[in-house]
């Protein structure tokens, strides 16, 4: 049980830190690069990345409270088996939602809103952090964890759309000539764009963590 | 009554609390199905709707019926062994505006499923739309898009046979450019595996469906 906070720090943090820690220092995405295979898979439109990440948000923020909710009731021997539960149980309620609201949505994401129950950022999350901590920071940090999945999907989904089709959610953005680059609508489009993507944030990450010796760097430009 | 501090807590702890969360999801979900099924369903109803409208337009309302050796009867919950189901379109009037089936065969990457219109004044296929293909996109999925390919089902002959066992001629898929007869399918040159897929698709379905259906046509008519 002894799973380390993702920032291991002295001091509570406080509710805008456990916010913002999964919108920006621990995206999910870019920084902790998992739940890829929905993130790979789906982001062929930004629609579909959009409605994919915000579907993983609710499981997340759902899951979140109510594992921190059973905390203490939990015995820790079947502490999985109830998370999983919990989390199979908002899967499925999201399941019937998107049945509701649009089925071509639906056959679009396929297979992969049932995969939701499998995706480690929310087993991550309710063993991590939700149930070591009250409902009001549980759910803090599981809306800044979904924020951010759903910001990491729908850059890649958006740019694999923009490229891939020629269109963003659906619009067609430069006319009728345009020849789409169809490999990025393909799986392999999918690594190029989350390849590209990652390289830009590990590049701001080491500018920023290299700030003393600017000439250098430069010299190597 | 903190459990945690235990070092093991007795099995009736364990089983009590997964039964409690058991339950509490059980109302989850069953509440989570009630509330969307009305919603769920009229989606489908739609959906359906939606695509025999586009293959038959002027439609203005579909029945499921299912076609076999007993003649054509409406579906219902139990059809007859080897009936094949199609859909009869009507227009405001009630008069019947054609008649739409599923063919399915397999593609490139997966199952092609294609819905086409039939025309039983023209015996002739009518229309196409997809249902449900994973092929490649800008290649395979052309079969929805690329005018040349559906000029093909503007008027497909798809007549029945003297002794109206089978087709007169099985719909074929000929090589792009290569289409000399009414009843072939000119491929979309690049993507000549999904439109075989297409045109198996649809004469497996037609070989099967029409000498059941056509010599029961008078039961489907002003059946509104």
């Amino acid at each position: 049980m002894a799973t380390a906070p993702l920032i291991p720090g002295q001091k509570p943090r406080s509710n805008l830190e456990e916010l913002l820690e999964g919108v920006w220092k621990q995206n999910p995405v870019f920084v902790m690069v998992l739940g890829m295979c929905p993130t790979l898979a789906v982001s062929v439109s930004a629609m579909n990345a959009m409605s994919m990440g915000l579907a993983t948000a609710f499981v997340l923020v759902g899951s979140s409270l109510l594992v921190s909710l059973m905390r203490n009731l939990v015995p820790k021997e079947v502490r999985i088996a109830t998370y999983i539960l919990i989390i199979a149980t908002f899967v499925t309620v999201v399941d019937y939602a998107i049945q509701a609201i649009s089925l071509a949505l639906y056959d679009a994401l396929g297979a992969f809103i049932q995969l939701i129950v499998v995706n480690c950022i929310i087993l991550g999350r309710a063993e991590a952090h939700a149930s070591k901590n009250r409902p009001v920071k549980a759910v803090l940090n599981a809306i800044g964890m979904g924020a951010g999945f759903t910001i990491g999907l729908f850059a890649l989904g958006a740019v694999r759309e923009i490229l891939g089709a020629g269109k963003l959610f659906g619009v067609s953005l430069f006319g009728p000539d345009f020849q789409p680059w169809v490999v990025m609508v393909l799986p392999p489009g999918g690594f190029f764009v989350l390849g590209a993507w990652l390289l830009l944030f590990n590049w701001l990450d080491s500018r920023k963590a290299a700030p003393a010796k600017p000439t250098e760097s430069h010299a190597h430009v | 009554m903190n459990v945690l501090t235990q070092p093991t807590p007795s099995s009736a702890a364990m089983i009590r609390t997964l039964g409690l969360v058991a339950t509490v999801c059980g109302i989850l979900i069953v509440s989570a199905y009630q509330s969307t099924r009305e919603a769920v369903a009229a989606n489908k109803r739609i959906a359906l709707e939606r695509a025999v409208f586009k293959v038959i337009p002027g439609a203005a309302s579909v029945k499921e019926f299912v076609a076999g050796t007993a003649g054509v009867q409406p579906a219902g919950a139990t059809p007859p062994l080897g009936a094949v189901k199609f859909y009869a379109a009507y227009d405001q009037a009630g008069a019947l505006k054609g008649i739409a089936a599923e063919g399915a065969a397999k593609g490139y990457a997966d199952t092609v499923r294609v819905l086409y219109a039939y025309d039983p004044e023209k015996q002739a296929i009518t229309g196409i739309g997809v249902v449900s293909m994973r092929e490649t996109p800008g290649i395979g999925d052309k079969i929805h898009s690329d005018p040349a390919f559906l000029k093909n089902f503007v008027a497909l002959d798809a007549q029945l046979a003297a002794d109206l066992k089978s087709l007169a001629h099985a719909i074929k898929v000929m090589k792009h450019g290569a289409k000399q007869n009414p009843w072939e399918i000119d491929a979309i040159a690049g993507a000549t595996v999904t439109s075989k897929a297409v045109g198996k698709g649809i004469n497996d379905s037609a070989q099967k469906l029409l000498p059941l259906l056509v010599p029961h046509l008078d039961t489907l008519q002003g059946g509104k």
